[in-house]
């Protein structure tokens, strides 16, 4: 199957990176997680329900909604604590973007590792401006906080084509689409990558494809 | 055709567009409380959270969206509207918002309804939830409080879009398509927002304070803020009162109890039917929160605000004016800077209760010709003046503040000071103010009588002779002579005091090297006579020397 894949962009402050960058991906897993499935006889399953509460942005003027899932929101707190720290070391001229990737684990044979196939893939690239004063930041703030909310309505423009989903899988098959190892929601499984670009363009490096490992179950 | 769809399939999902209605309603009416929602997740599933999704439900809402449906469901041509709305302290309303959930003919046969539309409804869910913070209206009503309430009301039938302005947008947050048709959920909102700009409730603290008990022409309606309203929904009257639901009733109370003016505390009693709450009709705008505002607004006081505050401010501020008068008789004249007319305009806020005791005192020196003073009407009694920083900001905050107030005569003037008569203006204290209005060629104050003494000298040594009369009018458009006794001007060796000394020495002759008789020479007469100069010089040289080396 093809990958669809969406790209955003945005424009920050250095101390908005972390924020944006939250906004974003919290709106993609609120939509790309489901309740805890419980599994009963004859194949049925129930699934359990999800909370969801308002985080208001300290550095932009914005507000998004996230799973109640204080597991999904500290391992995406890392993720893009390494990236925002990464962006900020790389020296360059501050662009880099982001990726959340949803896929499926398909097992192979022995001696053959098991293939992650990616359904959907978000990027989001990065700019990272510096701002001369307080005024300059405080319309920053507004801006971004405009851009965000654009964002959110193209997340969700996209997440309402119904495009293709992973099949809900049997009860042997669940660990192949969802992560399960958390203990109050069920996001697909995904993976967070980074990449940082040097002033010249090209991407450098510090291409890595980090895997969250305490929260996927691997 | 129903034939396709179990009979099983088409109860599931009719219950399905119902409850989704009914949770739509919830998410929304929820996320304009002003507070932030926080739901917890829960693994074990307790069967009765619809669509997978914690979302609590408010039982005012849900017999409001109940009443609205009366039975029916969403079906082409009714759509179930939610309008967001937003009330002033003073009365005054605008349409901020309109979600729709609508249903059209476009069917999907194969799709699996306990299932796969089940599973969409609940993703069109979060996306609503995700949308409901990202219009403009969710940070309006984050600010709810004192100066505004946030309303809803829900009707059911025809969209109604023309409550929201010129070139509203619209944002779909998404459709699902089910054997009956496709359902679609969207929000048209304003953004015409020339009623009341957002940045006003953006910043919390007033700009200008009012303190409320000074308006006594006009009794502040210190009654329930709610009207009666009125919409009427399609399908009801408006005699039905809230039947009391005795178990929902401590859910409602807490639910509305963490609005900023939490002292009133939103209850839902039998004993308070009979009154006028904001409780209940299904025709009444019922606010969002708490009764709170309206008894925090007659009962407060806020801090009415100086002018020289609303220069130095940033944001809004009124127009900024310069007082140039100058007398106890004239307490309140003002004069717009930078006009030709200096029309003395009409006090642009309600008239302190200080300033009447006060007065605002500029002193126009003729040296400062270009510069102004600023009244500060309650705060100092001492003279200030103003840095030009605040001419800058006369054009902006004015613009702005004319977009904003626009419907009230007397506390925040609209019009153009032409129009403004006394007979139109509502402001307390009205006997004690002069006719302000008059025009400015009658005010002796504004346009001294015609004389040379009211020339600046700044002004009248830049313009030549010819223009003294043009110079005279300048002076008299850019502030106003006033008769001073400068302290320690005593001087014995003219017979005359300062002020005397200027005006006859204003206007000094040109000096004749400047003068234009001089060019009129020729450039070849001057070098004619060069070689004769030349020669008296030389004759003399023995006296230049001597005269150098005296120097020596």
């Amino acid at each position: 199957m093809n990958c669809r894949s969406e790209v955003l962009e945005v424009s920050v402050e250095g101390r908005q990176i972390e924020e944006a960058m939250l906004a974003v991906l919290h709106t993609i897993l609120l939509h790309r997680s489901t309740g805890k499935f419980h599994y009963k006889k004859e194949g049925t399953y129930s699934i359990g329900t999800v909370g969801t509460q308002d985080v208001d942005c300290d550095f932009i003027d914005f507000t998004y909604v996230r799973v109640s899932s204080e597991e999904l929101d500290r391992a995406l707190r890392k993720a893009v604590g390494e990236f925002k720290d990464a962006l900020r070391n790389s020296g360059g001229d501050g662009m880099g973007q982001i990726s959340l990737e949803f896929y499926q684990k398909k097992k192979s044979r022995w001696p053959f590792s098991d293939e992650c196939i990616p359904w959907e893939v978000w990027t989001v690239r990065v700019n990272v401006v510096s701002l001369a004063n307080e005024q300059e930041r405080q319309i920053c703030r507004e801006k971004v906080g405009e851009k965000l909310c654009e964002k959110v309505i193209n997340i969700v423009e996209v997440m309402n084509r119904h495009e293709y989903l992973p099949k809900m899988p049997t009860q042997s098959e669940v660990d192949n689409v969802f992560d399960t190892g958390l203990k109050d929601v069920q996001p697909y499984l995904y993976k967070i990558s980074y990449q940082i670009t040097d002033s010249l363009g090209t991407s450098v490096t510090t291409t890595m494809r980090r895997l969250i490992k305490d929260t996927l179950a691997l | 055709m129903d034939t396709d769809l179990s009979s099983q399939d088409r109860k599931d999902l009719d219950k399905f567009i119902k409850f989704f209605a009914l949770k739509t309603v919830q998410v929304i009416v929820q996320a304009r409380l002003g507070e932030k929602i926080c739901t917890r997740s829960s693994s074990s599933p307790t069967g009765s959270d619809w669509f997978n999704l914690a979302i609590k439900d408010i039982p005012e809402v849900t017999h409001e969206a109940k009443k609205a449906l009366a039975g029916q469901l969403p079906a082409v041509g009714r759509s179930m509207c939610v309008e967001i709305s937003l009330k002033t302290s003073e009365g005054d309303s605008m349409e901020l918002e309109i979600w729709c959930l609508e249903m059209n003919e476009k069917c999907d046969k194969e799709i699996k309804v306990s299932y796969t539309v089940y599973n969409r409804l609940s993703l069109l869910l979060k996306s609503l939830l995700a949308i409901t913070r990202v219009t403009p209206a969710y940070r309006l009503s984050r600010k709810q409080g004192h100066e505004y309430v946030i309303l809803y009301r829900i009707y059911f039938g025809e969209v109604q879009l023309s409550g929201l302005g010129e070139g509203f947008q619209t944002v779909r947050v998404g459709t699902v398509g089910t054997p009956v048709g496709t359902i679609t959920l969207s929000c048209a909102y304003r953004i015409n927002l020339a009623f009341m700009s957002t940045r006003q409730f953006e910043r919390t603290p007033p700009i200008m304070g009012i303190i409320i008990d000074h308006f006594v022409d006009r009794p502040y309606p210190s009654s329930s803020p709610m009207h009666p309203c009125n919409y009427r929904t399609t399908a009801e009257d408006n005699a039905a009162v809230y039947p009391s639901v005795e178990d929902s009733q401590e859910v409602c109370t807490t639910s509305f109890s963490t609005s900023p003016p939490s002292q009133c505390v939103f209850t839902v009693t039998q004993a308070h039917f009979q009154t006028p709450l904001p409780v209940v009709t299904d025709t009444l705008k019922v606010p969002m929160m708490g009764l709170g505002f309206s008894h925090q607004l007659s009962s407060s006081r806020l801090s009415y605000q100086p002018a020289a505050l609303g220069v130095g401010s940033a944001d809004m501020g009124y127009p900024v004016v310069f007082a140039g008068g100058l007398n106890a008789a004239h307490p309140h004249q003002l004069i717009v800077p930078g006009k030709e007319g200096g029309v003395p305009l009409v006090p642009s806020q309600p008239p302190h209760a200080a300033q009447a005791d006060q007065e605002r005192m500029a002193m126009c020196t003729p040296l400062d010709g270009a510069h102004y003073s600023a009244a500060t009407p309650s705060s100092s009694e001492d003279t200030e003046t103003v840095s030009n920083s605040s001419e800058a900001k006369s054009g902006s905050p004015h613009d702005i503040l004319e977009t904003i107030f626009v419907r009230k005569v007397g506390a925040f003037v609209n019009k153009p000071i032409n129009q403004v008569t006394m007979a139109n203006l509502d402001i307390p204290f009205a006997m004690f103010s002069p006719k302000n209005i008059e025009l400015e060629d009658n005010d002796p104050m504004v346009n001294p009588p015609d004389s040379p003494e009211t020339e600046s000298p700044l002004l009248g040594s830049l313009h030549s002779e010819g223009s003294s009369g043009n110079s005279t009018g300048n002076t008299h458009d850019d502030f106003v002579m006033v008769d001073f006794k400068p302290a320690f001007s005593k001087d014995d060796i003219l017979p005359m005091d300062l002020g005397t000394f200027y005006r006859e020495f204003q206007n000094p002759p040109q000096l004749s090297s400047l003068s234009i008789d001089i060019g009129a020479q020729s450039m070849a007469e001057d070098l004619d006579s060069l070689p004769e100069k030349l020669a008296v010089h030389e004759k003399n040289v023995k006296e230049f020397d001597a005269f150098v080396e005296t120097l020596q």
